[in-house]
């Protein structure tokens, strides 16, 4: 909150109450222009994303939001005729679009939840041991240790750690939710991407996973793509505006939400948007 | 459940209390130095205000914000605009109290009219009423609330009865004119006051029980007044 002066004896205000310090960016996305064949989706779009901060991705369907969230771990290699037209994303410095890089390994480093949680169809356990093991962790003492402290970071453990061997299937929408959650930070990536990652869960489920994203960027930077404004503007620091594959404002989520510089960002976010 | 933006309605919560205590400790201080002509008090008094602004402009900022980003309802919503409202209510009784200080630090130049009886008890109720007001606040006490509304009655009572007696002060004697004007705009002060503090309490009803009850005068004096 920016006062003119301190106050002398004020309670300690939330951190929340401040605006997100500018932290340096961990994502670097450059004059990115994309195409799926013959058609733009993205154009020149210049966009840092800071470290361990929250960063939302808002506009209207067919904005372009979500093929920049997959292009930031390379999801877009599995379509056909998606392609960069120009322009690069660096990640700690290093092109993912540099032939050498190692897709699986930038995958682990930049992990994704999906609208729709989709566990695999095994256990608990082997939901978030599945992928360590692929990644060569065998012993089944560090695996436990993993699957325990992964199940505890997405705020899982304590409704799951009876059943752990209990199909992933057989829990509510927002457990799976939160079981694909600990999958993806089993690995200790740097960038957690969620697309729409509440669209399918109640309020109550909802406003669990919104806990969780708030408790994990202390630990991980984490981009999300919603609809839901109110959830842009409840768990992220920053806030990026789409329209027609452009970037048309990126800010401070409360100067997104309070305050927006552009006329169309300010109709979008107040629902005058069409 | 615990929600992780709560914590920002209780820094709004206990700003407006902060805000509360100090404005209670202004009046207290302004009127003390009228009593004692005490000077340098009135001046602490008078520096003190630029804190009770701070506090305002920051309850606004955080209620505007969290209306803007946390998409409260229900009591949560009432909550903020409360806040926001008694806020302002606050910042003006600071205001008072600074006329108030002002007008002790010139009364203090010249020879008291008389021995301050009223205006003191006057004040006295005032600050009981912002008191019971802010516990309120804290308690969602709509009785409570009810019964500072009906208090403001006494303070008007006595802000006639101090009136009357300067009138005659004057009309005897004009060279208590100016002393007896600054008395009667210091007890104009304190029914500002209290009735500030019936507006917060005002306000505190809605926020019990979601009803307005200002304009409502059947209701404020309650059942036994006639």
């Amino acid at each position: 909150m920016s006062t003119a002066q301190p106050l002398p004896a004020a309670p300690a205000v939330s951190p929340k109450a401040a605006p997100a310090p500018a932290t340096p960016p961990i994502v670097e996305i450059e004059k990115l222009d994309f195409f799926y064949g013959d058609k733009q989706a993205l154009f020149d779009v210049t966009l840092g994303i800071p470290e361990k901060q929250v960063t939302a991705f808002i506009g209207p369907s067919g904005c372009g939001k979500t093929t920049l969230l997959r292009c930031l771990n390379r999801m877009n290699d599995l379509v056909d005729v998606a392609r960069i037209g120009g322009g690069e994303i660096r990640i700690d410095g290093i092109n993912i679009y540099d032939p050498r890089v190692d897709v699986i390994e930038l995958r682990k480093r930049v992990g994704m939840v999906f609208q729709k949680s989709n566990p695999f169809p095994k256990s608990i356990y082997e939901n978030i041991a599945y992928g360590l093991r692929l990644h060569g962790i065998k012993h089944k003492d560090k695996l436990d240790e993993i699957v325990e402290k992964s199940l505890r970071g997405a705020a899982l453990w304590d409704e799951v750690k009876d059943r752990l061997h209990d199909s992933g299937m057989g829990l509510s929408g927002g457990q799976q939710q939160r079981l694909c959650i600990a999958r993806a930070i089993a690995v200790e990536p740097d960038v957690i991407l969620m697309d729409e990652p509440c669209s399918a869960l109640d309020p109550i489920a909802t406003a669990k996973v919104e806990e969780l994203i708030h408790e994990l960027k202390t630990r991980y930077t984490i981009v999300i793509v919603t609809h839901n404004m109110q959830q842009a503007a409840r768990v992220s620091d920053q806030t990026a505006f789409f329209y027609l594959g452009k970037l048309i404002e990126f800010a401070g989520t409360q100067k997104i939400f309070m305050n927006p510089s552009n006329p169309q960002t300010e109709s979008y976010v107040s629902g005058h948007f069409g | 459940m615990k929600r992780f933006f709560d914590s920002e309605l209780d820094a709004f919560r206990s700003h407006l209390i902060q805000m509360g205590e100090k404005s209670i400790e202004q009046v207290r201080g302004a009127v003390r130095a009228l009593v004692d002509a005490d000077v340098e008090l009135a001046r602490k008094v008078r520096a003190g205000d630029d804190e009770l602004d701070r506090l305002e402009v920051l309850i606004d900022e955080e209620g505007v914000r969290y209306m803007s980003l946390r998409n409260p309802i229900a009591t949560d919503l009432r909550l903020v605009v409360v806040g926001m409202k008694a806020g302002s209510d606050l910042e003006r009784v600071g205001d008072e109290a600074n006329n108030i200080a002002k007008r002790a630090i010139r009364l203090a130049a010249e020879p008291p009219l008389k021995e301050y009886i009223d205006i003191p008890r006057m004040a006295e109720i005032a600050q009981e009423m912002l008191r019971d007001a802010l516990d309120c606040f804290l308690q969602h006490d709509n009785d409570k609330a009810l019964a500072v509304i009906r208090r403001d009655e006494e303070v008007d009572a006595l802000n006639k009865q101090i009136y009357r007696e300067l009138a005659g002060f004057m009309v005897e004697n004009p060279a208590t004119i100016s002393r007896a004007l600054e008395l009667m705009f210091i007890a104009k002060s304190i029914e500002r006051i209290a009735d500030h503090a019936t507006n917060i309490a005002e306000e505190m009803v809605y926020l019990a029980k979601g009803e307005d009850i200002r304009h409502n005068d059947e209701l404020k004096k309650g059942p036994k007044a006639e």
